[in-house]
């Protein structure tokens, strides 16, 4: 459990996949602008899988928009697959909290969506087309979805649904899979049902997975490493390394390491994000409730 | 008797229950009790037949007016101008309003100008179109198409800007270009809130109907309305008003089926 605070940013010792160098984003302009991210340094190696925690407000969201290309930085570099991002682009696939899905096309459509659009510009081949089939079939058995594949998303349960946003955003085969709050909106037994679901696909797809998270026990169980992140300015705080094993199962959830992490952590969490001022008031009130 | 169990929530919950039967029994009771409250009005001989005739005396000028006064005819000609008038502000402002919806400049372009243009009367341009237009059919077609047009911009652009930001970033993460995103998403997503657009504005249009009949027509529905009040004809007025009411509810009826047909998707729930 290394603690190092913002100095060592390499999260892999392999070439990085995702290069994050001096980034800072502002939003608004003139008197109202509010610093989002400040001077950002982050390097994720191939195949790694990150986890970003952080207060409300610390920019964790923002960061992975901005890898993603869905949000502009303001300064600073971002490389993706060794192209510097300029907007978005199939080769990073992102999973939405919610509300993503097509509900006007079938499970297998929306699987289907990114080779439909390959294909309307006549970029397949045939041979390809058969190809992609295949790929989607093997998605929808993977994500347990075979049975529905033809039902339309407002038709299933929050988790059903996030496992087709997962298949759909792995469809292209992206190399960088960027997840913001996936589960956020799923309940407590659904959701541990996908962390191992995604740990699975992590293994299979040996994808490079950006995970961005405001539950601590969620960073630390699916994380190699946990990128803890600071608000006003938002900016990296700190980064721990996972002492668990590379295969993750619901057990390790209760050893003494992960606890002392998840500690470790919250109260990093806390002292950083101006919530210590709201325990100070809180035990004040505890006390005066004792006298 | 079964013990009851948790008591069922009444009627008049807020947001409450309701079967189905209660709810056809309770909407035959809205629908009819006017009718009667009209009916025993008119018979009651209180009020004097030109101010109020009564709901018999309505359907045999109605029926009179479809034997021997082309009420068929009326009711057509009528159709045809707000369909004609309405289809033609949809073909304008689908494409403006999904453009407005879509890109930032255009709104700003168009936006402020269209709210503008939407709180004039439309009747007030009846001497314009005259005087542009002329009197035939065109000019009846232009006053429902000035009626519905810049609402129907407003509305599409907002059922455009209503397709959740997910939506549309998640096609762009997977490589979409801009035709696409509004061919493919945008348009997809908005086509159940544009249907209903739709529909709501042809019920507008409608409205606009006896207006446009004011311009030199010599038919239809709206000028049989204004020529009735000429001669004091109260059962006719009853008549057409009626008759228009109903043409609506029929319309209405029809693009909800065609709703339903056109997105099952909406109507599968798990």
């Amino acid at each position: 459990m290394d603690v190092s605070e913002g100095v060592n940013t390499q999260v892999s010792s392999r070439a990085p996949k995702v290069s994050i160098r001096g980034l800072s984003k502002i939003f608004g302009e003139g008197p109202g602008a509010t610093v989002a991210l400040q001077n950002i340094d982050l390097d994720i190696g191939e195949h790694t899988f990150i986890t970003l925690v952080g207060a409300s407000g610390c920019g964790k969201s923002t960061l992975l928009r901005i890898v993603a290309g869905l949000e502009y930085h303001s300064a600073g570099e971002v490389i993706a697959n060794d192209k510097a991002v300029t907007g978005p682009g199939a080769d990073r696939a992102m999973v939405f909290q919610q509300y993503s899905l097509f509900p006007w096309l079938t499970v297998m459509e929306n699987i289907r969506f990114s080779r439909k659009l390959a294909a309307n510009r006549g970029e397949f081949t045939s041979a390809e087309v058969e190809a992609a089939s295949g790929r989607a079939d093997t998605l929808l058995n993977l994500m347990g979805l075979r049975a529905a594949a033809d039902a339309f998303p407002n038709q299933l349960s929050g988790g059903m649904q996030q496992r087709v946003a997962i298949a759909r955003a792995l469809m292209p085969r992206p190399q960088i899979l960027l997840m913001d709050e996936p589960f956020g909106a799923l309940d407590a037994q659904t959701r541990e049902v996908m962390h191992d679901l995604i740990q699975y696909v992590f293994h299979l797809e040996k994808s490079t997975i950006v995970f961005v998270t405001h539950d601590v026990e969620e960073a630390i169980y699916l994380g190699q490493r946990v990128v803890v992140m600071a608000p006003r300015p938002g900016r990296i705080d700190s980064i721990y390394d996972v002492p668990l094993p590379a295969q993750r199962f619901q057990d390790m959830k209760l050893s003494p390491g992960f606890i002392g992490l998840k500690r470790e952590i919250v109260e990093r969490i806390r002292e950083t994000s101006g919530m210590k001022t709201d325990l100070e008031l809180l035990e004040k009130l505890c006390g005066q409730l004792k006298t | 008797m079964a013990t009851p169990g948790n008591a069922r929530p009444g009627f008049w919950s807020v947001r409450g229950p309701m079967s189905q039967r209660s709810y056809w029994v309770f909407a035959a009771i809205g629908l009819l009790a006017p009718l009667i409250a009209w009916w025993a009005l008119a018979a009651s001989g209180y009020v004097s037949k030109v101010f109020m005739p009564g709901p018999g005396q309505v359907l045999t000028r109605a029926l009179a007016w479809f034997r021997s006064d082309n009420l068929t005819g009326d009711a057509l000609i009528s159709i045809y101008r707000v369909t004609a008038g309405w289809a033609l502000s949809a073909v304008f402002a689908l494409p403006i309003g999904l453009m407005i919806g879509t890109f930032r400049p255009v709104q700003a372009l168009l936006e402020p100008l269209t709210d503008f243009i939407r709180y004039m009367p439309a009747v007030a341009f009846i001497p314009l179109v005259m005087l542009w237009i002329g009197i035939d059919e065109s000019s009846k077609i232009a006053i429902i198409f000035i009626g519905t047009f810049f609402q129907m911009i407003l509305m599409v652009a907002e059922d455009v800007r209503r397709v959740p930001a997910a939506q549309v970033e998640a096609a762009q993460t997977m490589g979409a270009n801009r035709r696409e995103l509004m061919e493919l998403v945008l348009l997809q997503s908005a086509k159940p809130a544009l249907l209903d657009t739709m529909r709501i504005t042809m019920g507008w249009a409608w409205t606009y109907l006896v207006v446009a009949e004011l311009v030199a027509a010599n038919s239809g529905l709206g000028y049989s309305i204004l020529k009735a009040q000429r001669f004091l004809h109260t059962d006719k007025i009853f008549g057409g008003i009626i008759i228009i009411g109903l043409i609506g509810l029929i319309t209405d009826q029809l693009f909800r089926l065609a709703h339903r047909k056109a997105f099952p998707w909406m109507y599968r729930k798990a």
